[in-house]
C-alpha cells in the first residue's frame, strides 16, 4: 500500500517464548483513524510498542515516509513525531498537571530554570481543548482516574506529533468526555495527523475508524474501510466466531437465600466522612447469578470487598446461608465459602513473581496440606484440573504468571477463587481488559458454578453484559440501589437513564 | 463450552529445530544456567584460586575454621533470608548478636533471686537468650504491622536499641570465662564453640539443621508459599485470605532467634561476651542473602542461594587473610563482589527473557 506515514513491515516479535506477532505488515494513513481491533494477546499493543519506539521487532522493520527507520527509544520516536497513550496510565501523581504534561521535556527560560508561566499558559490551553476543568497546578494523584486519563492525552497532544497512537485511551472516560475526545481527533486527522485507536468499546472504536485492522493470535486477519464493515463482522474475525455464543442461555435452578446483606452502610476508604456504600440490601440465591451495574464511583468495588471482608463496614448485616458473616476477615470469610475476583487482577489478584500453579493453588492451599505440609500430589492434581476446566491457555502449571495474556491471567485469577470451594463467588468488573474470546469464556464459567448451585455476584460497567448476563439485575448510583430488574425487562436506554439517578 | 479461541495448555515436546538457531537456543540455555549457578561458580573459582596460591588454603583443618565463620553468619543470613524474601529488612540482627551474648554472660555469672543468686542450667540459658532475640524481632514485627513503621527504619532502632541494651546490661564490659563451675551445676555453654559431634564442629552443625529446616519451610510448608506470596504481592495474598500480618511478624521472629543463636556461638567459641559483639554482621548477612539472587523487593530468593553467598562471603575473608592482602583492600574487594553480584543477577533476568526469545524463535523457524 501506499501513502503510509508509518508502517510495520512483515515484523515479529517473541516474548519469552511466545509469539506476540507474527509477520504483521500494518500502516497508517495521514489524516485518517486506523482503528486496530483484537482480543487481549492478539498483539495490539505490542505492535503499538514497536511503532513507538518501546519494543523493538525481532525481525522485520519499520518505515517511516518509505525509509527504513529504527526507532530505539520512545524519546526517539517522539522526535520523529510518533507519540504513544498508553493503556496503563503513565503518569507521576505525586507531580503536578503541568509538570506532568512537560516532564522530560520542560520549557527552559533564562538560565536554564524551568519556565512555569508559558508552561502553565500551554496546561491551560490545552486542558480548555479538551474541555477538562483541572488546575494545572494541582497533584495528578488528586484527580479521579478519568481525568488523570485526559492528562495523558493533553500530554500527548503537546507533542504535535504527525502520528497519534491510541491505546485504550477511554477506559476511565464518561461520555461527555469521550466525545470530546473524538471532536479533538476529528480536528487531529483534519490537520493531516494519523491517529491509531485501539478500544476494547468496539462500537466505539467503529465510530470514530476511517480503516479498520483486525490481529488475531499475532497475524493480520483482516483490513477494510471503517463504513463498509459492521461490529459483526469485526467480532467475528477477531475470535473466529459468532458473537451470539458471547451470551450464553441459560434457565436457573434456583435454590436457598445464600448470601443475605441488609442495610449495609461502608464509609469511603479514601474519604472517610463520604459513604461509599449507602444502605444496600440483597440477596442472592443458590444458582442464582446477580449482577451489580454501576459507573466508577457507584460503589460497586466497596460493596463486594465489604462482602469479601476487605473493608469493615460502618453498620448493617451480611449472612451466609442465615449464619452472620459480621466481623469476619477475608480468611475466615473464604474459609467459610465466600471468596472475591477483584477487580485490578495485576495489582490485587495476581503474585507476579509466583507460577500460574502457584498462583492457583494460594488461597485454597489449606485444603491441600497433609500434616505439616503441602501436598504436592494433590495440589498439582488440582492445578491441573482447574487449569483443563477453566481452559487457561499456558505453557503449564510451572509458566511464569506474565507470560499469560491477560484474559488467561484473570481465568487463573477466577480458577484461583474456584480452588477455595466457594458457596458464594463474588467477581468485579470480571470481564474488565479481557478480550472478546477470554469474556465469553469467563461467563460461561460463571453460568456453570451456578448450575452448580453457586451464587454468583459480579459487578459490571458494561450495559451489554448488564442486560445480558444476571438472572437479576441491581443498578448501583452513589452507593445506592437506583433499582433492581429481571433479565429483559430494561433496555439499554433505560439501563443508562436509572443509573444516572433517574426513573425508568 | 464451544472454544475455537481457546485450547487448553498441553505440554509439547520440543520440536525438532533447524540446526543453527537450536546451537543458539542451546548456547543461550547455556549461558542462563551458568547464570543460574553463579554463586556457585564465583565459589568454585574462589576456593581454585586461592587454592593455586596458597597451600595452607585447601587443607582439612582451614576449610573447617573457614567453615565455622560462615556458619555464624549463615546463621543470621537464613534469618535475614525469610524478612528479604517478605520484602523487608532487618538491621537489628548484628545487636541481637550482641545482646543475646550478653544475656547469657550475665546468665551464667548467676542472678540475684531474692537475697540468692541462682545459676541456672546452660540449657535454660540458652533458651532465655533465643527468647530475647525473638522477643525483638517481635518487636521489629509488631512495629512493622501494627504501627506501619517501615522496616528499614523499624530495625535502625532496634539496632540502636538492642546495642544499648547490651551496653546497659553489661555495662560496658566483657564477660570473661563462661565455662562454667560444676560446682553450680552450669557447665557445658563452651561446648556450643569447642564441640566437635561426629568430627564437625557444633556450629556448622547448627547451620546444617537450620538450613534443613528453612528448606522444608519454604518448600514444603504452607507458611513458605505464604511468605512467597506476601513478598511478591502482599494484596493479592491478602485478598487470597493468607495470613499476611502473622507472616510479616514470625519472620521478624524468627530473623530474631537466628541471630540470638548466632550470638550464642560466638559467646561459646570465644568463652567470653562482649556487648560490642556482631556490630556490622546485619551487613554481612544481607550480602549473603542478596549474593545468593534473593530480590529486596520481596518474593524471590532460596536457602541455596544464600547458604553460597555465606560461603563466598566467608572463603574470599579468609582467603585475603591468609594470603596476607591488607584489611583495607579486603573491605574494597568484599564490596566490589556485593556489587558484581547483584550487576549479575539484573543480567541473568534480561538473559531468561532473550534466552526464551531465541528458543521460540528457533521452534518456528523449522520447516513446516
Amino acid at each position: 500500500m501506499t501513502g503510509h506515514v508509518l508502517r510495520a513491515c512483515d515484523v515479529t516479535k517473541v516474548y519469552g517464548g511466545t509469539h506476540a506477532l507474527k509477520g504483521v505488515d500494518f500502516g497508517v494513513a495521514a489524516g485518517r483513524v486506523t482503528a486496530l481491533f483484537g482480543e487481549n494477546g492478539a498483539g495490539k499493543s505490542t505492535l503499538m510498542k514497536i511503532l513507538a519506539g518501546i519494543e523493538h521487532p525481532t525481525t522485520g522493520r519499520v518505515e517511516l515516509d518509505g525509509r527504513p527507520v529504527e526507532l530505539v527509544s520512545s524519546r526517539d520516536a517522539a522526535d520523529h513525531g510518533i507519540s504513544i497513550i498508553h493503556q496503563e496510565l503513565s503518569l507521576c501523581p505525586n507531580l503536578s498537571v503541568q509538570d506532568n504534561l512537560f516532564l522530560a521535556r520542560e520549557l527552559r527560560g533564562r538560565l536554564g530554570a524551568v519556565d512555569r508561566r508559558t508552561q502553565r499558559a500551554a496546561t491551560t490551553a490545552v486542558l480548555r481543548r479538551l474541555e477538562e476543568d483541572v488546575d494545572p497546578d494541582g497533584l495528578v494523584g488528586d484527580l479521579r482516574l478519568g481525568q488523570q486519563q485526559v492528562v495523558e492525552i493533553a500530554r500527548a497532544l503537546l507533542q504535535d506529533a504527525r502520528v497519534l497512537i491510541m491505546d485504550e485511551p477511554t477506559s476511565a472516560l464518561t461520555a461527555p468526555e469521550v466525545e470530546v475526545l473524538f471532536r479533538v481527533i476529528r480536528e487531529l486527522t483534519g490537520s493531516g495527523v494519523a491517529v491509531v485507536y485501539i478500544s476494547h468499546h468496539l462500537d466505539e472504536a467503529l465510530d470514530i475508524a476511517d480503516d479498520v485492522v483486525v490481529l488475531r493470535d499475532g497475524r493480520l486477519v483482516a483490513t477494510a474501510d471503517a463504513a463498509e464493515v459492521d461490529i459483526r463482522w469485526i467480532v467475528e474475525r477477531m475470535v473466529g466466531r459468532d458473537q451470539d455464543a458471547l451470551f450464553p442461555r441459560r434457565e436457573p435452578v434456583l435454590g436457598e437465600d445464600l448470601l443475605t446483606v441488609r442495610d449495609l452502610m461502608v464509609a469511603d476508604p479514601a474519604n472517610p466522612d463520604r459513604l461509599a456504600i449507602d444502605d444496600v440490601s440483597l440477596t442472592v440465591r443458590a444458582g442464582e447469578i446477580v449482577g451489580v451495574y454501576g459507573l466508577m464511583g457507584s460503589g460497586r468495588t466497596e460493596l463486594l470487598e465489604a462482602l469479601a471482608g476487605r473493608i469493615a463496614p460502618a453498620s448493617g448485616q451480611v449472612e451466609l446461608a442465615g449464619q452472620a458473616l459480621d466481623g469476619s476477615g477475608i480468611r475466615e470469610r473464604i474459609g467459610r465459602g465466600v471468596v472475591l475476583v477483584p477487580e485490578d487482577r495485576q495489582r490485587d489478584g495476581l503474585v507476579q513473581t509466583m507460577s500460574v500453579g502457584e498462583n492457583l493453588s494460594l488461597a485454597g492451599l489449606r485444603s491441600f496440606v497433609r500434616g505439616l505440609f503441602v501436598s504436592a500430589d494433590l495440589e498439582r492434581g488440582a492445578v491441573e484440573r482447574t487449569i483443563a476446566d477453566i481452559t487457561v491457555k499456558a505453557s503449564g502449571p510451572k509458566a511464569a504468571i506474565g507470560s499469560l495474556s491477560g484474559g488467561n491471567q484473570q481465568k487463573v485469577v477466577i480458577g484461583k477463587a474456584l480452588l477455595t470451594g466457594p458457596r458464594v463467588l463474588l467477581l468485579d468488573e470480571p470481564s474488565r481488559g479481557v478480550d472478546v474470546g477470554a469474556k465469553a469464556d469467563i461467563f460461561e464459567l460463571m453460568a456453570a458454578q451456578a448450575r452448580q448451585g453457586l451464587a454468583v455476584l459480579f459487578t459490571t460497567s458494561d450495559a451489554e453484559e448488564a442486560l445480558h448476563i444476571p438472572d437479576r439485575l441491581l443498578v448501583l448510583a452513589r452507593g445506592a440501589v437506583a433499582g433492581e430488574f429481571r433479565r429483559g425487562e430494561l433496555t439499554r436506554e433505560e439501563l443508562m437513564s436509572v443509573s444516572d439517578g433517574g426513573a425508568v | 463450552m464451544s472454544s475455537q479461541g481457546t485450547t487448553t495448555a498441553r505440554v509439547a515436546p520440543d520440536p525438532p529445530q533447524p540446526p543453527e538457531a537450536a546451537a543458539k537456543a542451546r548456547r543461550l540455555s547455556l549461558l542462563n544456567v551458568a547464570f543460574e549457578l553463579r554463586a556457585f561458580i564465583a565459589l568454585a573459582v574462589l576456593i581454585v584460586v586461592f587454592g593455586l596460591l596458597s597451600d595452607s588454603f585447601l587443607t582439612v583443618t582451614n576449610v573447617i575454621t573457614m567453615t565455622k565463620h560462615v556458619a555464624i553468619n549463615g546463621v543470621i543470613a537464613l534469618g535475614m533470608l525469610l524478612v528479604i524474601l517478605k520484602g523487608g529488612i532487618d538491621l537489628s540482627v548484628g545487636s541481637i548478636v550482641g545482646l543475646s551474648g550478653v544475656v547469657a554472660g550475665e546468665l551464667l555469672q548467676g542472678v540475684a533471686l531474692g537475697g540468692v543468686i541462682a545459676y541456672p542450667p546452660v540449657w535454660v540459658v540458652i533458651v532465655l537468650c533465643v527468647a530475647v532475640g525473638m522477643g525483638v524481632g517481635l518487636l521489629n514485627g509488631v512495629l512493622v504491622t501494627r504501627f506501619n513503621v517501615a522496616p528499614f527504619i523499624a530495625t535502625l532502632g532496634m539496632l540502636y536499641v538492642a546495642r544499648g541494651a547490651a551496653m546497659l546490661i553489661s555495662n560496658g564490659a566483657t564477660y570473661p570465662n563462661l565455662g562454667g563451675n560444676p560446682a553450680l551445676g552450669n557447665t557445658g555453654f563452651d561446648l556450643l564453640g569447642s564441640g566437635r559431634p561426629l568430627g564437625l564442629p557444633t556450629s556448622i552443625w547448627i547451620m546444617i539443621v537450620l538450613a534443613a529446616a528453612a528448606v522444608l519451610l519454604l518448600a514444603k510448608s504452607p507458611f513458605g508459599r505464604w511468605l512467597y506470596a506476601t513478598g511478591g504481592n502482599e494484596r493479592a495474598a491478602d485478598l487470597s485470605g493468607v495470613p499476611i500480618r502473622r507472616v510479616k511478624t514470625i519472620v521478624y521472629v524468627v530473623s530474631g532467634a537466628c541471630a540470638a543463636i548466632a550470638g550464642l556461638i560466638i559467646a561459646s567459641e570465644l568463652t567470653s561476651a562482649a556487648p560490642q559483639a556482631g556490630e556490622t554482621y546485619e551487613l554481612n548477612a544481607i550480602a549473603a542473602v542478596v549474593i545468593g539472587g534473593a530480590a529486596l523487593s520481596g518474593g524471590r530468593g532460596t536457602v541455596r542461594g544464600t547458604l553460597v553467598g555465606a560461603f563466598v562471603i566467608g572463603f574470599l575473608a579468609d582467603g585475603l587473610v591468609i594470603l596476607g592482602v591488607s584489611t583495607f583492600w579486603q573491605i574494597l574487594i568484599k564490596g566490589a563482589v556485593i556489587i558484581l553480584a547483584v550487576m549479575l543477577d539484573q543480567g541473568q533476568q534480561r538473559f531468561k527473557r532473550r534466552g526464551a526469545a531465541a528458543s521460540a524463535v528457533a521452534a518456528s523457524a523449522r520447516p513446516t
